[in-house]
């Protein structure tokens, strides 16, 4: 690692212990909020708040599992999320490759329309939308939730996708036309596995602004709270005025861990995925 | 048959696996911004959504009675404020780290990647309210530690506003740094050699070789900060209650969602949308046409 270019060991240790000092300040909301969740309600909201517990307890879990409906509003997230991800990388992955492999008329018209598509504000778009769930009788329902984060998430994708679907040689389509591959055999036979790592990167951002929905949730699921998802049923345990300070941070936990065991197992194509996006 | 680029092929193919993603996005994007912009022109509340009365055509009405009021303007200038303190210190501080993360070996580059991930894979709505106990008055560990005794931030304007860009930057640096690390990465090693046995500072290899080369991630992440923080959404109403006191923290969006879904006013809520749309399509643009002349490729 002593390559030239690279800063000289004082320098090195010193450039350490900070990054190790704010890798600590950077995870402490996370640890905070799990210890949080694991005290009893007493020491939460103690007045001299010790940033550890002898009496860690599950209680704040149970009571946010005790709520109704508390694993309906999870299996909901989960739904509208899955769903988003497979959805928007499968129709990406077929734009994509429709806007690498073929010359076509409108194609550039198209790529700068993917550009602009994500400069727009989506939520000013909250209220069309809206009535369009209402006269199509989709409010109240995932998908409600579930379409409008496909739309949104397809962008950015197909713009993502575009540099993978292009590293893959051409050579490599008309070998398998030679060998008698069909055009549909070859697209997911050879160019879906290849380009996998790429979905993989993208997913993670239509995951994430899935899961993360609060605004059209808020917005459509009105009268049906079946059909809620988890950011609405953390603001059960917050009441500004008398927060269960215990039951949110539990609710919180719950609702952070699938997204950091999805970063985690995702995180060397995240990085990977990203450096082959942006290099392009 | 072996030419380097797509071939010329004039088939209906293309737009067979176009199709998918043209039928969504007119559906439910181009669609509804045109909606949108047609709503705006109406009068439209709680009496012509339950079909009582019949929507009028207003024409520039609902505009006038927006740019005619005072909080408007307030909110506007508070959202442009707010959302560039956001992309200045969120780009800033990815950069650093991005920055940081290759002068440092692979312990300390791991606790740090792994850390940040984790403030990436925070909800919004879960990382506004830990925040918000970090910095609550009566049991927050960061009044104690700062010796602020019961201080409360989000009963100040600029303090709540402060502690929401805290947040904020929190977990959207993480992409900035990950995006411009991976950058780095992927600039050739023995390119950066060359420079430093050439005797070029540290200072003159970013400027003349890295600067450049990461020009494109540059504008990539500047102009996904732009868009996410300027229509920042839960953090706000999370963290300031709805708009904060006497809706002294609200921006854009917030004011948008409690004209239209709040007080039933959607003509209204429309176009504070339409205000919005018009703002991010042209601050993007600028800076899209910035970088051309620059002889940028886009």
């Amino acid at each position: 690692m002593n390559s030239p270019g690279f800063p000289r060991r004082p320098w090195r240790l010193a450039a350490e212990a900070s990054a190790l000092v704010i890798a600590v300040v950077v995870a402490f909301p996370l640890y905070w909020m799990v210890l949080s969740a694991l005290k009893p309600t007493g020491e939460i909201e103690s007045s001299e708040p010790r940033p550890w517990t002898l009496a860690p307890t599950l209680d704040s879990f149970r009571r946010v599992f005790g709520q109704q409906e508390f694993g309906r509003y999870f299996a909901n997230s989960l739904v509208v999320a899955c769903t988003v991800v497979v959805a928007s990388a499968l129709i990406a992955f077929l734009a994509a490759t429709a806007v690498t492999r073929f010359r076509f008329r409108f194609r550039t018209t198209l790529l700068i329309m993917f550009l602009v598509a994500q400069m727009v504000p989506v939520e000013a778009l909250t209220i069309p939308l809206f009535f369009q769930m209402r006269d199509f009788g989709q409010l109240n329902t995932l998908g409600a939730l579930i379409l409008p984060h496909i739309a949104f998430s397809l962008p950015f994708a197909i713009w993502m996708l575009r540099g993978f679907v292009k590293a893959v040689p051409e050579a490599l389509e008309e070998a398998a036309q030679l060998d008698g591959a069909s055009r549909s055999r070859f697209l997911w036979q050879i160019l879906f596995p290849l380009v996998f790592p790429g979905l993989v990167a993208t997913s993670v951002f239509s995951f994430i602004s899935a899961w993360n929905d609060f605004l059209f949730a808020k917005s459509f699921i009105i009268s049906d709270t079946s059909q809620s998802t988890l950011p609405m049923a953390l603001l059960v345990f917050y009441k500004p005025e008398e927060p269960d300070w215990g039951g949110v941070m539990a609710a919180s936990t719950v609702m952070t861990v699938p997204v950091l065991i999805f970063f985690v197992l995702v995180q060397r194509r995240l990085v990977s995925g990203l450096g082959g996006a942006v290099k392009d | 048959m072996s030419s380097g680029s797509p071939r010329p092929f004039r088939g209906a193919t293309p737009w067979l696996y176009l199709a998918p993603a043209l039928v969504v996005l007119g559906g439910l994007f181009v669609y509804p911004v045109y909606q949108l912009g047609l709503i705006s022109f109406f009068e439209y509340t709680q009496a012509q959504v339950s079909g009582g009365e019949p929507a009028t055509f207003q024409g520039l009405g609902n505009y006038a009675e927006l740019f005619g009021d005072g909080q408007f303007w307030q909110v506007l200038l508070a959202t442009v404020v707010f959302a560039a303190a956001c992309v200045v210190s969120t780009l800033a501080v990815g950069c650093a780290l991005a920055v940081l993360l290759t002068r440092v070996r692979a312990v300390p580059r791991l606790a740090l990647m792994l850390a940040a991930l984790g403030a990436w894979a925070t909800p919004a709505i879960t990382g506004s309210t830990v925040w918000l106990l970090l910095f609550d008055p009566d049991f927050g560990p960061v009044n104690r530690v700062l010796g602020l005794g019961d201080h409360s931030w989000t009963y100040g304007r600029y303090s709540a506003f402060f502690l929401v860009l805290l947040e904020v930057v929190w977990c959207s640096f993480p992409f900035v740094m990950v995006t411009v690390y991976a950058g780095i990465r992927s600039v050739p090693a023995e390119v950066l050699e060359a420079a430093a046995l050439d005797g070029a500072s540290q200072w003159r290899i970013w400027r003349s070789i890295l600067a450049p080369m990461l020009r494109p991630i540059l504008v990539v992440v500047t102009i996904q900060s732009i868009i996410w923080d300027f229509k920042v959404f839960t953090q706000i109403y999370v963290m300031t209650g709805g708009g904060g006191i006497a809706g002294q923290n609200l921006v854009l969006n917030v004011y948008a969602y409690q004209k239209a879904f709040a007080s039933s006013q959607y003509g209204l809520g429309s176009a504070i949308g339409v205000v919005m749309l018009v703002i991010l399509l042209a601050v993007t643009l600028v800076y899209v046409r910035l970088l051309r002349g620059q002889g940028e490729e886009l």
